[in-house]
């Protein structure tokens, strides 16, 4: 098989790639999908995952614009204390907590995922959104594992899942990982998949129009890249 | 599962990749960001971009490449090469990279491991070693340090770290810089044997080796792959990840026969299977 045959595919490169992939509202536009600015994170690349995945993009603070955006997107690195803190002090937990009373769909992706959560341990410890019930801990790994986890971690999916984070993917599909924490949701049923790392740990949630990604699905390949159409076909399907 | 990496490496020398590739199909083969999009969607797990620019807007160069890169490429990719400093680190990040790695920066200042680690985490921080074993030692896994003399060793260890692309010794014993790196800040090592660079004869493995048992990081073997056993021995040598430039880029295996041939010798890796958006 030479390079030239496996790389064939829609993620190669090119601008006709995004027009096929385009997602289109009714008036023509493509959905509207606004990864809330609040000063954390990798938000350029989840930007630039979500275009290629179909969506108009855009990283934004103004209260304008994700007031008339289809979806919302939070993402985020570093320390659960300082993210909540950010986001408080810039006013966008009441935009977000207000725009998913609405319906609209939200997805927290790393950090983004554990402030949709009611507290964290991290640091001393926080509050977060409260828009998904449990707590945010460290990772036990077993013996010999490291902290943070780095890396690509295949998952479970939960069976009978209906979220649209699956996005048909199969068992054993993997992820790329960054982090020490991980929320514990109190709910079962709000589990869409598990990692193992030594043990198994929750990679992916759903409630309602709430989702959340502790992988980073801007940062895994192809796979990533249909997590992120899933949730932006549900945009679609929202209108507000 | 936690899975091992492949990782191509691109060479590259004021925006173009410095070896030349036979890839078909690429609209512009030397293109850095066509080439890394092609291994992504082949199913490279990581990019590492070395940048070896020798002028003075080496910074805009880099910053420029991993904008770009963010643009095309959808798994985690680093960039080293002139990164000097936190304001350098921090450029290459906010374009979109996710790890830096340092090299002689860190050896000509060992503090900026810790500055980097405190400004952006561990994990964004990669520490590359380009190590040479002293008079004695050889690459093949059934090495051992036994028979060296003590005068040839280099602060107790087999092999020196050398930095200025492997023309200039430090007198810093790769084991002993690897650990001082890691307490100092580093949350990955990117070893290079600069003795199997360029060879295609296998990974230094008693290197990777010493260096893996000696750290408590992810270390990426690096300099000799010349066939898909070869990536095989590197991981089962305690390297969590294998990086190879000629062999990819002049397709004589794809990612995908890499992957297949690690996966045979039951080491979990991420598959390569078909798919699209």
């Amino acid at each position: 098989m030479s390079a030239a045959e496996v790389g064939a595919g829609p993620s190669a490169s090119g601008d006709a790639d995004d027009r096929d992939a385009a997602l289109a509202r009714p008036d023509g536009d493509r959905v509207r999908i606004v990864v809330v600015d609040y000063g954390v994170g990798n938000r350029r690349s989840v930007e630039k995952a979500l275009e290629r995945a179909g969506a108009d993009a855009t990283v934004t603070a103004d209260l304008e614009t994700i007031r008339a955006a289809d979806g919302l997107v939070l993402c985020g690195v570093g320390a659960f204390p300082e993210g909540a803190r950010r986001l408080r002090e810039t006013g966008l937990d009441a935009v977000v907590r207000d725009r998913v009373a609405d319906g609209t769909p939200l997805l927290g992706v790393c950090l983004g995922m554990q402030l949709l959560f009611d507290r964290s341990d991290e640091r001393g410890g926080a509050e977060g959104l409260g828009l998904l019930p449990g707590p945010v801990r460290q990772l036990e790994p077993a013996l010999g594992l490291k902290l943070p986890h780095i890396g690509w971690n295949s998952v479970t999916w939960s069976e009978g899942t209906t979220s649209p984070l699956r996005a048909g993917l199969p068992d054993g599909t993997a992820f790329y990982h960054v982090h020490s924490f991980v929320a514990r949701p109190e709910d079962p049923a709000d589990v869409v998949a598990r990692g193992d790392y030594g043990s198994p740990f929750v990679t992916a949630v759903s409630r309602g129009r709430v989702h959340g990604a502790q992988f980073h699905p801007e940062k895994s390949s192809t796979d990533g890249l249909r997590v992120l159409r899933g949730f932006a076909e549900t945009c679609l399907r929202c209108p507000t | 599962m936690h899975l091992k990496r492949v990782i191509p490496c691109l060479d590259v020398d004021a925006g173009r990749v410095v070896k030349g590739t036979n890839f078909v199909g690429l609209r512009d083969a030397g293109d850095p960001v066509e080439l890394a999009a092609r291994y992504d969607a082949e199913g490279a797990d990581e990019l590492v971009f070395l940048d070896i620019t020798a002028t003075s807007d080496q910074r805009d160069t880099i910053v420029e490449l991993a904008r770009r890169a963010a643009d095309e490429v959808f798994v985690p990719f680093t960039i080293g090469g002139g990164i000097r400093s936190v304001d350098d680190a921090q450029a290459v990040l906010d374009a979109g990279a996710d790890k830096v790695a340092v090299n002689s920066a860190a050896v000509a200042r060992p503090e900026l491991l810790t500055e980097l680690a405190d400004r952006f985490g561990t994990q964004c921080v990669v520490l590359a070693i380009d190590a040479k074993g002293v008079p004695g030692t050889t690459r093949g896994a059934d090495w051992a340090p036994a028979d060296l003399r003590e005068a040839d060793l280099v602060e107790g260890d087999p092999w020196e770290v050398f930095v200025a692309g492997g023309r200039r010794p430090t007198g810093r014993g790769a084991v002993a810089w690897a650990r001082e790196g890691v307490e100092r800040g580093a949350g990955e090592i990117l070893l290079t044997s600069m003795d199997g660079d360029g060879t295609t004869s296998g990974y230094d493995l008693p290197l990777t080796r010493a260096i893996a048992e000696a750290v408590p990081v992810p270390v990426i073997a690096s300099g000799g792959a010349g066939t898909l056993d070869h990536l095989v021995e590197a991981l089962e040598c305690g390297a969590d990840a294998a990086l190879a430039a000629s062999i990819f880029h002049f397709s004589t295996y794809s990612i995908a026969e890499a992957k297949a041939r690690i996966a045979d010798a039951g080491i979990a890796v991420r598959p390569v299977r078909p798919t699209t958006l």
